[in-house]
């Protein structure tokens, strides 16, 4: 126990600022008070890989350490969609995840937003629309926000989010910088 | 001399990967050489099938001595073949989706559909030449027969394929008693996006960026396994700054993984502390690497003929500085590890895979290291520059959770170390040559040791700089059926962390 103290005490809290008052995201310096005026509570994010390599997921996980430490800022991740306010779905969309995707989507309480994430998720990527693939996510369910990006890094998917519930309704593409 | 030496004799070598030999084969001398590789201890590598020029089904098999590839030519696509999976369990799902993509069938007794949901017809061959096009409205039904298991008391639990965390689709069917399993079976293919049609459609000197999105995490050494196969069929040899550079990129991939692994299954064992430190550490990796490669993830480095880019000194001098810090972090939290009751727990004795299921069942990779099958790539079957790095093979014999673990943390300390020896002794020069698309008709292998176990890839060119045919293949397809086995009597909670410590892929599977 003492080593475990002596490693959390040495390390300390490493989480960084998040990405923060960009005009053309419309975020402002308080996220906290943002996301109360808005959703009245925490947002909660239920995450849906309906077909993608598996890259994007490791930088959404990312959004879990203590660096980006996305919960400090009043979200975090779901078990069930029926928790959720807000669908975070990598793509291309399989044919063979369709249906699951849009009940997914079905289970969703309204009002309820979608970001789209990554390449594929925004166009279909390098994989396109096949016999066995959709492409983009806006293919199958309605979409709010776009980060493109293969994968796009931590902190523009979370510039994703947190544009998506500033301005939603609005499909917006968050650029890649 | 026996039999097998004579028929190894006789195979012809491969361009791409060292120690690669094709032998054609009638049916008879299939079967029997499928038999004499299992009893000598040989593992299957791959087994896939090729439309053209002629219906072909070719299986790869790591001998003792070399990788040897059987062809068999098919007759016609109505004809079967003989099946493997009574000498390697793990060639029967090969085996089926290979028919739902070709329409070759293999003679095993299992022909459900295993990649084909209800995306397409069952008459649609993705990969016939003369496939016919088909409605998308067109409905297709999707029933599968799961094995049932009766009795009092026994109930289903069915899982996904949308899964309660951030991870790929698959879906479980678990049957239990009381909070038991009995048994589990996997439907996979939700991720089936058509990459071996896509790769038909694409030139040979830009298919290592679909190669790299086939498994996000193994991007690398997809990338690799594809450009090596490309630069063995056009006879080209890459820098040697190139193929330093290509290792370094592999262990870094490796750490990072293994970094990422390491968190969660603590996590998953109830210690969150575990995931907070290993997060942060990889997350400081990943931006050494970014610091060094321009990238966090190396989805784009690997190109034909070398690498994309050279890193500045000082990028490569900000990931040894990374290394030393990481590896003396990661060995403190190791201990915290040993010494915490509840993760020893929960550790200890889940999800065991013994030395001798694993070799028969063909448990391969990393998990495979962790219940005595010590085979690794990078020592058995050397490609430039490991002929030079002397990895040192890890492996545990207990088959459990906890050796999964012990494997994993042993390998980030040799592969932070290998980062070091490779940073140190690069040698200096170009990192990239030109390469000209092979002739139409030349086929080539590539096979890298991912961080989950052997990546192979079978490229074939066609004319006019274009792929004919590109079969990649994920360790992930023979570990897969051993977590059926490993989860046998373990109680459905532990399910999470045994399925964790093995960490296999959808993507790179379903294809």
């Amino acid at each position: 126990m003492w080593k475990l103290l002596r490693q959390t005490g040495c390390v300390g809290i490493v989480t960084e600022p998040p990405p923060g008052s960009d005009e053309a995201l419309r975020i402002a310096d308080s996220l906290q008070l943002q996301i109360k005026s808005i959703i009245g509570r925490a947002l909660c994010i239920r995450q849906i890989d309906a077909g993608s390599c598996n890259g994007c997921e490791l930088e959404i996980h990312a959004l879990n350490n203590p660096v980006y430490n996305i919960e400090g800022l009043g979200i975090k991740f779901v078990a069930s969609p029926r928790h959720a306010d807000l669908l975070l779905v990598t793509g291309p969309v399989s044919r063979s995840m369709e249906v699951a995707l849009r009940r997914t989507y079905e289970a969703t309480p309204d009002p309820k937003l979608v970001v789209a994430i990554g390449d594929c998720g925004c166009t279909g990527g390098i994989f396109g629309e096949n016999y066995a693939s959709t492409g983009r996510v806006a293919n199958v369910i309605p979409v709010n926000v776009a980060v493109p990006g293969c994968p796009p890094s931590p902190s523009r998917i979370l510039a994703g989010i947190l544009t998506a519930i500033s301005s939603p309704r609005a499909i917006t593409s968050v650029s890649d910088n | 001399m026996d039999q097998l030496t004579y028929w190894i004799e006789q195979a012809k070598p491969m361009p791409g990967a060292p120690g690669v030999c094709q032998l054609e084969v009638s049916v008879e001398t299939w079967q029997q050489l499928a038999r004499d590789i299992a009893a000598d201890g040989g593992r299957l590598l791959a087994l896939w099938v090729d439309c053209e020029p002629a219906m072909t089904v070719r299986v790869a098999f790591l001998t003792k001595s070399i990788v040897l590839v059987l062809a068999l030519a098919v007759a016609e696509s109505s004809a079967g073949y003989p099946g493997l999976a009574d000498s390697f369990p793990a060639a029967a799902r090969m085996q089926r989706a290979a028919a739902d993509l070709c329409g070759v069938r293999a003679d095993d007794f299992d022909t459900r559909p295993w990649l084909r949901h209800a995306a397409w017809p069952t008459r649609y061959f993705p990969l016939a030449p003369e496939r016919q096009a088909f409605e998308k409205t067109e409905a297709v039904s999707d029933e599968y027969r799961f094995v049932r298991v009766t009795g009092d008391g026994v109930h289903e639990i069915p899982v996904g394929p949308v899964h309660a965390g951030i991870i790929e689709p698959g879906h479980f069917r678990f049957s239990i008693v009381g909070e038991k399993i009995l048994k589990l079976e996997e439907r996979l293919g939700y991720v089936h996006k058509g990459i071996e049609q896509r790769f038909t459609q694409m030139q040979l000197l830009v298919g290592h960026r679909l190669a790299a999105r086939i498994s996000g995490d193994s991007a690398v050494a997809y990338s690799w396994a594809y450009c090596q196969a490309l630069e063995g069929m056009a006879q080209v040899v890459i820098p040697p700054r190139a193929a330093w550079l290509r290792a370094l990129a592999l262990e870094c991939e490796r750490i990072a993984n293994h970094l990422g692994d390491l968190g969660a299954l603590g996590n998953d064992a109830g210690l969150s502390f575990g995931l907070a430190q290993f997060s942060r550490l990889k997350e400081l990796w990943l931006r050494a690497g970014e610091a060094a490669f321009a990238q966090r993830y190396l989805l784009d480095f690997i190109v034909p003929g070398g690498t994309g880019m050279d890193p500045s000194v000082n990028g490569l001098s900000g990931l040894v500085t990374c290394a030393g810090m990481v590896g003396a972090t990661a060995s403190e939290i190791r201990t915290i590890y040993d010494e915490h009751a509840g993760v020893r727990d929960r550790f200890t004795g889940a999800g065991i895979v013994t030395p001798e299921l694993a070799a028969r069942l063909g448990l391969t990779g990393l998990a495979g290291r962790a219940s005595g099958q010590s085979f690794d790539l990078r020592v058995d079957l050397p490609c430039e520059p490991y002929t030079s790095l002397s990895v040192t093979k890890v492996w545990r014999s207990n088959g459990d959770v906890a050796a999964r673990v012990e494997v994993r943390f042993d390998e980030l300390s040799e592969s932070l170390r290998l980062v070091e020896q490779i940073v140190q002794q690069l040698p200096d020069g170009h990192h990239l040559v030109d390469v000209a698309a092979p002739a139409a008709g030349t086929m080539g292998t590539g096979i890298i040791e991912g961080w989950r176990g052997a990546v192979f890839i079978a490229l074939t060119a066609a004319k006019d700089g274009l792929i004919g045919r590109c079969h990649p293949h994920d360790p992930s397809w023979q570990n897969w059926p051993v977590l059926e086995h490993a989860v046998i009597g373990n109680i459905v909670p532990d399910f999470p962390l045994i399925n964790k410590s093995f960490n296999l892929s959808y993507s790179g599977h379903d294809l």
